[in-house]
C-alpha cells in the first residue's frame, strides 16, 4: 500500500471543479489528465502547474498550487513538492521576459560571467531580480544542454547562443 | 514461482532459506544479520534513498541496496566484504556532510540510529571542510519539535503520513541541498497518530516537544505498561528518570498495536503532573473544603457508607483496572447494594444486553474483513489503532460503510450515511429490511436503492463485520440500535462487535462492575440514592446526563469520590475526596476490546499522599469489616478474579428481538449530538497539557452546519444560549459542515458543558 502503487489522491474528491481556473485552463489540463489511466489524474500535475503558471504571468502562488491540488484531488503538500523540486516553476513574480542564463561549466569557461555582469549593469538588477518596469528578469540556470553554443541563455522557448555583450544588447533591446 | 516455495541463498558464507520475492534486508533481519539502514522500515514502503544498506552481491557490478534487492535462488551476498564496507563507509561520510554533529545537545543522542551506525560503519574523520547547510526549524504543532538541520532525508516521516496515518501532511520540498522536510506552509501536523514520526525518524530531527531537553537517553529507565485510554490496550514503554515520567514509546505487539501508538496514548502522561492533581485527602465541612489526614477522611467515608447502607450507588470509571473495579463492586455488594455501573456514557439500558460484549473478533483480524458496517462510530478518534486496522482492510478493497449522526473525516474511501439520531434508527431498519430481516420497526421501513446496495454488499461479504461505536452506545435508543444491528448481523451473516470506549470497558463486565437494568448508571441517578461512591470520574464530564447527576448528588446525604484530580464540578458534588493514583502509579490489569487481559506493574511511586485505588478500597473493606479483604497485592486480587470468572467468555449474543419499539428520540426539533472528542475521553487525557493545545482539542460550543445556522440567524463566533431540559447555558457557535440538518453537535466532556443534560436529546437554541 505504498505510495508507489496507489495514487496519492485525497479521500474526498473536490466538488464543483468548475469554480477552479478559467474554462480554457481547465480544458488544457484535461487534455493532460486524459493521457493517464482513470484515477491517476495526479500524473498530470507537472503539466497542470506549467499551464497554470503560464496563465499567471509566469509564476505560481500558494493559492494556485492549492487549486491545482484541488483540481487533481491531491493533498496540497504533494503539489508543493513537485512545484519546488523543478526549477522552472517560479514562486515569485518574474519579468515579462525571463532571461535564463546558463552559468554551468561550459558556459562559465566561455565567459558567462561577463555576460551576467553585462546584463546586470544594463538592466540595473541582480540575478534573481525583476526590473522595475517588470519587463525583464534574470535567472541563473544550470546547463541547458546547449554547450556547443556556450555561453547561452534562454528567453521564453528560444535559445540564444554564442553570446557577446553586443549580441545581448541587440537581443534584449529587440524584445517588445 | 509459487508463494510457498523456499529458496536458498548464501549470506556471508551461511546458507539461509528465504521466500522468493522477499527483499534481502527482510531475510537478513530474520536471520539476525545486521545491515545498517536509515530509510528502510518494515512497515513502510521501500524507498531505497539513503543507500546505507549497500552490500556486495556476487556477479553484480556494484554494491546493491539490501532493502530493494529481491532475493534469488543461489544468490551469494557479502555484507562485510571490503566492497560492502567501503560502500557503507562512503555512504556514511556523505550522510554526515550536512549533518550538524550536535549530538551533545540533541535529544536523540544516545539512542540515535545515525550515531550508532556512524560508530559501527563510519569513519572517524570527515574530509568535508566546506560550510554545512542549516535549515530553519518549523513549528508543526505542540507535540513534535523539529530540528531539520539534522535531517538525513530518509523520508520515513513522509511515508508514515501517506501510508500509515493516511494523510499527507509532511513532504519533502525543494531539491538537492535545498530539500527540506516540512509542511511547506505554516501548518501543524494534526494526525491522531502523528507522534509515531518521532519514533520512525532515525535521527534527532523530529523529537517529542513535551519532553524536549528533559533527560538524556541513558539516564532513563524503561518500564512497560498498558495505555489507559481506549479499548485497544496498546503496549507501551514508559521512560522514567528518577521517578519522573519523561516520555512514552510504543512497545511492539503485532497483534495489538503493531509498532505504533496513538498520540493520546503517547502524550497523556503529562496529565500526571497537572496542577489539578489532588495530593491529599479533603473533606467538606460547612461547605468549605479543607485538607484532612487519611484517617480522618476514611473515618468519614466509613460513616457515610454505613449510613447509606444498601441505598448506595457506585459510578466507576471504565478506565479503572480490573482489580479496582472488582474490589469496588465487592465492597458495594457487601453493603447490600447492586447499584454498580461503569457504563457511564450509555444512553439506554432497556432490553437484554450481551453478558460480556466485545469486538467479536481479534484486533488483528479486523484488517482482514472484506465489508464492515459501523454504526455510531467515529472510530478514527475513538479507537485510533482499530481505525488503522480497518483502513488497512479498506485499502485492500474492503467496503466500509458508516451510519452516523456526524460526517467523519476519514483517511480512506467509505460510504457514509449521515443522518439525525432518529434517522439512524430508520436507516438501520431499512438496511435490516433490505437484508431480509423482520421485526416491528423493520417491517414499516421504506427501503431505497441505497439500502438495497448496502445490504447486498454486506450479504456478499465472506468475512463481514458490524461494529457498534461510542455514538451508538450514547444514543438515547441504544437498545433499539443494538437489536436492529443484531438483526442485520444475523441476516447478513456478519460478526457483530462492539468498539468499547475505555481501556477496561470490557473488564468491567468480567468483574461484575456493570449492573442489571434498574440498577444501572442511569437508574441510580434517576431516583437519587442516599449515598454515592465515585471512582476516577468527573461527574460533569464523564456521565451521560450531568444535569441529572448533579441533582442526584445534591439530594444524596453523602458522596465520596476517589479521584486523581480536583475540579469545581466534583467538589460541588462530593463530601469527601480521596486522592487516587493514576495509571503509571499503580499495578493492575485491563481487558481490551478483543478480550485480552493484560497486567502491568506500577512505574513510578504515587505523587504526594495519593494511594492506588485498590489500596483505598482494601482499607475501606477492612474498616467496614468485610470478610476477604486482606489482599497483599493486585496479583492476589487478580487470582481471585480469575478463579471466579474462569467460565466467562466474551459473548455478544442477545435475543434478536427489538426489545422495545418505543423510540424515544424525537424525529423533529433540534437534536443534540454529544460526542466525546478524542482528547476529552477521561480525566487523565483532559489534563494532558500538550494534547489540549492540538487541533483535535476542540472548544466547547454549538457546532451547526451553515444551513441550520442560517435558519437561526447566527454565524460563527456568535454566542448562543443552549436550552436542554430547562438547563440554560451559553456557548459559542461554530460552523461545522460535518453536522447533518436538524442536529446541533454539542460535544460532551468539555469544560463548559458540565451543567448540560444528556449527550443525546432535544435542545433549543436562542440567539443572544
Ligand atoms: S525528519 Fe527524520 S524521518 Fe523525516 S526525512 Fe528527516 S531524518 Fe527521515
Ligand atoms: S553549460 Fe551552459 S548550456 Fe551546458
Ligand atoms: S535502507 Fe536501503 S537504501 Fe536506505
Amino acid at each position: 500500500m505504498g505510495f508507489k502503487n496507489l495514487p496519492m489522491t485525497t479521500v474526498k474528491p473536490t466538488e464543483n471543479k468548475e469554480s477552479l481556473f478559467s474554462e480554457k485552463v481547465r480544458a488544457e489540463i484535461d487534455t493532460w489528465v486524459a493521457k493517464y489511466p482513470e484515477g491517476w489524474q495526479q500524473s498530470a500535475v507537472m503539466a497542470a502547474l506549467r499551464i497554470v503558471q503560464d496563465d499567471n504571468a509566469g509564476y505560481l502562488t500558494q493559492e494556485l498550487m492549492d487549486q491545482v491540488a484541488a483540481y487533481l484531488d491531491m493533498p496540497p503538500i504533494a503539489v508543493y513538492e513537485v512545484a519546488t523540486f523543478y526549477s522552472m516553476y517560479e514562486h515569485k513574480k518574474v519579468g515579462k521576459h525571463k532571461v535564463c542564463v546558463c552559468t554551468n561549466v561550459s558556459c562559465m569557461i566561455n565567459g558567462s560571467d561577463k555576460i551576467v555582469d553585462h546584463m546586470e549593469k544594463k538592466l540595473g538588477i541582480k540575478l534573481g531580480e525583476v526590473t522595475e518596469d517588470g519587463k525583464y528578469s534574470l535567472k541563473e540556470v544550470e546547463c541547458l544542454g546547449a554547450c556547443g553554443g556556450a555561453p547561452m541563455f534562454q528567453i521564453g522557448t528560444k535559445y540564444y547562443e554564442n553570446l557577446t555583450p553586443e549580441l545581448v544588447d541587440s537581443i534584449l533591446d529587440g524584445l517588445e | 514461482m509459487s508463494e510457498d516455495q523456499t529458496i536458498t541463498i548464501e549470506i556471508d558464507g551461511k546458507a539461509i532459506q528465504a521466500a522468493p520475492g522477499q527483499m534481502l534486508i527482510e531475510v537478513t533481519d530474520a536471520a539476525g544479520i545486521d545491515i545498517p539502514r536509515f530509510c528502510y522500515h518494515k512497515k513502510l514502503s521501500v524507498s531505497a534513498n539513503c543507500r546505507m544498506c549497500l552490500v556486495e552481491v556476487e556477479r553484480a557490478p556494484k554494491p546493491l541496496p539490501a532493502c530493494a534487492t529481491p532475493v534469488n535462488d543461489g544468490m551469494k551476498v557479502f555484507t562485510r566484504s571490503p566492497i560492502a564496507l567501503a560502500a557503507q563507509k562512503g555512504t556514511m561520510e556523505f550522510l554526515l556532510i550536512n549533518h550538524p554533529l550536535d549530538c551533545p545537545i540533541c535529544d536523540q543522542g544516545g539512542e540515535c540510529e545515525l550515531q550508532d551506525i556512524s560508530m559501527g560503519y563510519g569513519s572517524d574523520i570527515s574530509r568535508f571542510v566546506e560550510g554545512k547547510r542549516i535549515v530553519k526549524d518549523k513549528d508543526i504543532g505542540p507535540l513534535i519539535t523539529t530540528d531539520l538541520t539534522r535531517c538525513i532525508h530518509c523520508t520515513r516521516c513522509v511515508r508514515f503520513g501517506a501510508e500509515i496515518a493516511g494523510i499527507r501532511e509532511l513532504g519533502a520540498t525543494g531539491r538537492g541541498e535545498h530539500m527540506t522536510i516540512g509542511t511547506y506552509i505554516e501548518k501543524s501536523v494534526d494526525s491522531e497518530l502523528s507522534g509515531n514520526i518521532i519514533d520512525v525518524c532515525p535521527v534527532g530531527s523530529l523529537t517529542s516537544k513535551p519532553s524536549q531537553f528533559k533527560a538524556r537517553a541513558w539516564e532513563m529507565l524503561q518500564r512497560d505498561t498498558i495505555a489507559p485510554h481506549d479499548s485497544v490496550g496498546s503496549n507501551i514503554h514508559v521512560h522514567v528518570r528518577r521517578n519522573e515520567l519523561i516520555r512514552v514509546h510504543p512497545k511492539d505487539n503485532e497483534s495489538i498495536n503493531e509498532c505504533w501508538i496513538s498520540d493520546r496514548d503517547r502524550f497523556s502522561y503529562e496529565g500526571v503532573y497537572s496542577d489539578d492533581r489532588l495530593t491529599t485527602p479533603m473533606i467538606k465541612s460547612n461547605g468549605e473544603w479543607r485538607n484532612a489526614s487519611w484517617d480522618e477522611a476514611l473515618a468519614m467515608v466509613v460513616t457515610g457508607l454505613k449510613n447509606a447502607g444498601a441505598d448506595i450507588g457506585a459510578l466507576l470509571s471504565p478506565n479503572a483496572t480490573v482489580e479496582e473495579l472488582y474490589l469496588a463492586q465487592k465492597l458495594i455488594k457487601s453493603l447490600g447494594s447492586e447499584r454498580i455501573d461503569s457504563r457511564l456514557r450509555q444512553g439506554d439500558f432497556r432490553g437484554e444486553a450481551p453478558s460480556y460484549p466485545w469486538l467479536g473478533q481479534s484486533i488483528e483480524s479486523l484488517e482482514k474483513v472484506d465489508a464492515a458496517l459501523l454504526v455510531g462510530s467515529s472510530i478514527r478518534k475513538e479507537q485510533p489503532m482499530l481505525a488503522h486496522r480497518l483502513r488497512k482492510a479498506a485499502l485492500e478493497g474492503a467496503q466500509i460503510s458508516f451510519i452516523n449522526p456526524l460526517e467523519l473525516d476519514l483517511n480512506y474511501a467509505a460510504q457514509q450515511l449521515v443522518t439525525t439520531p432518529a434517522g439512524m434508527i430508520t436507516e438501520l431498519a431499512c438496511v435490516a429490511k433490505a437484508a431480509g430481516a423482520n421485526g416491528d420497526l423493520i417491517d414499516q421501513a421504506e427501503v431505497t436503492e441505497v439500502h438495497k446496495l448496502l445490504a447486498e454488499k454486506l450479504k456478499g461479504a465472506a468475512n463481514g463485520a458490524l461494529l457498534l461505536g461510542n455514538l451508538a452506545t450514547a444514543h438515547a435508543d441504544y437498545s433499539i440500535i443494538r437489536s436492529l444491528a443484531t438483526a442485520i448481523a444475523t441476516a447478513c451473516d456478519l460478526k457483530l462487535g462492539y468498539l468499547p470506549e475505555a481501556s477496561n470497558s470490557i473488564g468491567a463486565h468480567l468483574v461484575g462492575a456493570v449492573a442489571s437494568t434498574g440498577n444501572d448508571a442511569q437508574a441510580m441517578l434517576e431516583t437519587a440514592c442516599k449515598g454515592y461512591l465515585l471512582m476516577g470520574i468527573e461527574p460533569g464530564l464523564d456521565l451521560w446526563n450531568p444535569a441529572k447527576a448533579a441533582n442526584a448528588f445534591e439530594q444524596a446525604d453523602f458522596v465520596v469520590a476517589l479521584t486523581a484530580f480536583r475540579s469545581a464540578n466534583l467538589e460541588a458534588a462530593a463530601d469527601v475526596l480521596l486522592p487516587m493514583a493514576l495509571f503509571v502509579e499503580t499495578s493492575g490489569s485491563f481487558v481490551n476490546a478483543e478480550g485480552t487481559l493484560q497486567s502491568f506493574a506500577g512505574v513510578i511511586t504515587p505523587s504526594g499522599n495519593t494511594r492506588p485505588a485498590w489500596k483505598i478500597l482494601r482499607v475501606l473493606g477492612n474498616l467496614l469489616e468485610v470478610p476477604g479483604f486482606d489482599y497483599v497485592d493486585t496479583t492476589e486480587v487478580l487470582a481471585e478474579i480469575t478463579q471466579a470468572t474462569s467460565a466467562l467468555v466474551p459473548n455478544n449474543a442477545v435475543s434478536n428481538q427489538v426489545a422495545s419499539t418505543e423510540v424515544r428520540t424525537a424525529k423533529n426539533g433540534l437534536q443534540r449530538i454529544g460526542d466525546v472528542p478524542i482528547y476529552a475521553l477521561d480525566p487523565l487525557v483532559r489534563h494532558a497539557r500538550s494534547l489540549q493545545k492540538t487541533h483535535d482539542a476542540i472548544p466547547a460550543g454549538v457546532y451547526l452546519n451553515a444551513e441550520e445556522a442560517g435558519k437561526l440567524g447566527v454565524t460563527e463566533g456568535d454566542n448562543t444560549v443552549v436550552v436542554q431540559d430547562q438547563v440554560r447555558i451559553q456557548l459559542p457557535l461554530f460552523i461545522d459542515p460535518n453536522v447533518p440538518n436538524g442536529c446541533a453537535r454539542i460535544p460532551a466532556a468539555l469544560a463548559g458543558v458540565e451543567q448540560l443534560g444528556a449527550q443525546f436529546g432535544e435542545v433549543t437554541l436562542e440567539k443572544v
